[in-house]
């Protein structure tokens, strides 16, 4: 762990020294935030340095020299930590940070999520469902960040994190209850399909307008800090939900209020049709971190361990020292937006095959599991169809339950029931036992 | 006082708002909680300049089991924040089926003040009264203030208070019972501020005080009017109004602001729904404010918004006088 640190240290201030930040413990207007320890900026020496220069909030000094005071955005971008390479091979041994076990569980997870995916999206191209997003080539970025997590942390996800959840013990089945809508789902079938959520395996619920959750994560650390409760919080977000307003406010919340967040952005390349080179200017996502006063790390979202060991590391230090991360994972959306989308029409296939179906998080750790001599391509074949078949016996099953009953359409609206909803309530009860004959079973 | 009084009961209450801590507030209604709930316990949290971050960091924080209270400098600004307001806090119980809950506290002055002109004067009550999951109350009186607070404070679901700068300054006599500590006002009941027989006035936040002056007036024309305070927007009272309508057999409604899809309309329309319809011997009225976003000459100003002679008017004319 040691030696990820310092390779990444070093990196990050060869491209960006100009101050350093000191962590404070406590809030303070009258406080200095940056001090500059260095005044070296690209290597050349401030010639004529003209005194201390004090502000709120900062003390730095006086120069003559234009450009000594100007910081240019860097065109070589900040590189990205693997560990696990296309073919299934590790650079470095000591990086390895999953037992043999925990790495074949995590791939039978991870090939499970990649089956109910292709399942469920063909069943909304037959009608069977009316809406699905899959998760196709995040695999990696959902379970290597699950397993670098506690238990017990909060995660905010966005809507492509699926596996976050199964790994912290949801099942296909209920995730089938969820996007079917029927009777047995733990939502009540209140929300569109693939829109989880679990108090139980503190998983929030998820939002659709994109960004809400971003500074609402914040906020839960902030509890969770106040509590003393020793847990962390993680966000997901994308490429493009980091140019809401709402990722802003939230990463300068978590700053000021010094609140023990991770911000994980899964960047994929595309939000719908619009690709990164449209989104932002900058050098993606972590980049901003250092505007907000906060540690960033890029990785590889494709390799399983690069986002176990990141996740790891960052989350203990947010929880030791009530502080903000962002870890900004580099992968590519290998399917549609979702199944009202269609990539065909504003990409091509063949950059699909090179950054997306090349770079497979799935097919690399398989390949890693055969050359550790801890599985084999029979199993994995027979695995797959075993897997298979019974997603496809859940997903019938899950069909045939019935819809919830009508009477869950007025509950959970407030804390209590109010009286106009009884009302409402009642009517429409009393109506339908007045006339079982003209309504299906299920609304009663 | 209530702030205070339900901070020091509850551990998990905390205040989260712009200039809340340090400055004492920008109308000063926190004022001296920073002294006794210093910075560095973390229950006073002056926040950066986004509206849309705080509201969402505060509504993350009820989601972790506190209770955040967040102000906003006025209800103006809270559109910054409505996707905060309305698809998350509100609907989060009902999306989750349960699971999650939102015991937030929002709350800041809402409606016209004295010259700050379109952006600072517009009313919130229809927009946050329209939403289901939400709670909205309405003081006028400090009695009001300080039950409808505390109760809100109390509430695990999140209430949205609508308070008035104009009647921050304003002066009113507290009774005893509403000096205690546990002084709570229920949300969802409206009060008779005034009992009458002759027609009913429905209000909420300052237009109670033009309302009583307008009754008194109305007195020497011997004609009583009961005035009846809504101070709860969303449940809607209309038990009480119904009841005042089976004496009195007319309705006026009146309110500050724009007269469309507003306060005065949803009044009208469940009291046309109830059984009130049937004792009603003229149709509704509603008195509004202009239909113009309000202006900053004061003369203008003044124009644009109900004085007692326009509730005089409008009762004359439901009377057929």
């Amino acid at each position: 762990m040691s030696r990820f640190l310092v390779n990444h240290l070093s990196a990050m201030s060869r491209l960006c020294r100009v101050t350093v930040l000191r962590p404070l413990l406590t809030p303070s207007t009258t406080q200095v935030r940056f001090q500059t320890t260095d005044i070296k900026h690209r290597d050349r020496l401030i010639q004529k340095e003209l005194g201390i220069a004090r502000y709120v909030g900062m003390k730095t000094v006086y120069s003559a020299d234009i450009e000594t005071c100007t910081v240019v955005p860097n065109h070589t971008p900040l590189p990205v930590y693997q560990v696990l390479d296309n073919e299934g091979c590790v650079h470095d041994t000591d990086q390895l940070s999953l037992s043999n076990q925990e790495v074949l569980d995590i791939y039978k997870q991870m090939v499970t999520l990649t089956l109910m995916d292709k399942l469920l999206y063909d069943a909304q191209r037959h009608g069977r469902i009316s809406f699905y997003m899959a998760c196709t080539g995040e695999e990696a970025i959902h379970f290597g960040s699950s397993a670098g997590l506690s238990h017990e942390d909060m995660v905010y996800a966005q809507y492509r994190e699926a596996g976050v959840l199964m790994y912290r013990g949801f099942s296909p089945e209920e995730c089938m209850n969820q996007c079917t809508g029927n009777v047995l789902d733990l939502g009540k079938a209140r929300q569109m399909p693939v829109h989880y959520g679990s108090r139980k395996l503190n998983y929030q619920h998820i939002s659709s307008p994109l960004g809400t959750q971003i500074p609402q994560a914040p906020g839960t650390a902030y509890a969770f800090k106040l509590q003393g409760a020793n847990k962390c919080v993680c966000v997901f977000f994308g490429d493009g939900s980091a140019s809401e307003g709402d990722c802003h406010a939230a990463m300068n919340f978590a700053t000021t209020l010094q609140c023990p967040v991770l911000f994980f952005c899964r960047n994929n390349g595309y939000a719908i049709s619009t690709p990164a080179t449209e989104q932002y200017a900058g050098d993606g996502i972590a980049m901003r971190a250092i505007g907000y006063g906060m540690e960033a790390v890029r990785v590889d979202g494709n390799d399983l361990f690069a986002v176990y060991n990141a996740v790891k590391h960052y989350r203990e230090r947010a929880v030791t020292e009530n502080a903000p991360f962002l870890i900004e994972a580099m992968t590519y959306r290998v399917g549609h937006h979702s199944t009202s989308d269609d990539w065909k029409a504003y990409r091509y296939e063949n950059e699909v095959h090179e950054l997306g179906l090349n770079s497979c998080p799935v097919k690399r750790v398989k390949l890693f599991l055969i050359k550790q001599g801890l599985w084999t391509s029979e199993e994995d074949e027979d695995f797959i169809q075993q897997t298979r078949s019974t997603l496809i016996q859940t997903l019938e099953k899950a069909e045939r339950q019935p819809k919830p009953g009508l009477d869950s359409l007025f509950t959970d609206v407030y804390d209590k029931i109010p009286s106009n909803l009884i009302d409402q309530r009642n009517e429409i009860t009393n109506h339908i036992r007045k006339y079982p004959n003209e309504y299906p079973k299920h609304y009663q | 006082m209530a702030m205070e009084e339900e901070m020091e009961k509850d551990k998990r209450i905390f205040i989260i708002g712009e200039e809340v801590a340090t400055y004492n507030g920008a109308y000063k209604v926190t004022r001296g909680l920073n002294d006794k709930f210093p910075k560095n316990d973390w229950r006073m949290v002056d926040t950066p300049i986004t509206e849309q971050g705080f509201a969402g960091l505060a509504i993350g924080a009820a989601m972790a089991g506190l209770i955040p209270i967040c102000e906003f400098m006025t209800f103006n600004f809270s559109m910054q924040a409505i996707d905060q307001i309305v698809n998350s806090a509100a609907k989060m119980f009902y999306m989750s089926a349960g699971d999650f809950n939102v015991p937030i506290t929002f709350r800041g002055p809402n409606g016209v003040s004295a010259g700050v002109a379109a952006q600072h004067s517009q009313c919130f009550a229809s927009w946050y009264a329209h939403v289901p999951g939400l709670k909205v109350v309405c003081p006028w009186s400090s009695e009001d203030a300080k039950g409808l607070l505390k109760s809100a404070i109390r509430d695990p679901d999140p209430v949205v208070v609508l308070e008035s700068e104009m009647l921050y300054g304003e002066k009113f006599v507290l009774s005893p019972e509403s000096c205690s500590e546990n002084y709570l006002i229920p949300i969802g009941k409206a009060k008779v501020e005034k009992v009458g027989g002759d027609i009913t006035l429905v209000g909420y936040s300052r237009m109670i005080s033009v309302m009583l002056k307008a009754a008194q007036e109305l007195e020497n024309d011997n004609i009583s009017a009961e005035v009846i305070n809504l101070r709860s927007l969303r449940p809607l009272d209309i038990n009480t109004i119904c009841e005042s309508i089976k004496k009195t057999h007319h309705l006026v409604t009146v309110e500050e602001t724009w007269p469309f899809y507003g306060v005065g309309a949803e009044v009208i329309a469940q009291t046309v729904e109830s059984e009130g319809f049937d004792y009603l011997d003229a149709p509704p009225y509603r008195v509004s404010g202009v239909d113009v976003p309000t202006p900053y000459a004061k003369n203008l100003e003044e124009a644009s918004i109900p004085h007692t002679i326009n509730v005089i008017n409008a009762v004359k004319m439901a009377l057929n006088l």
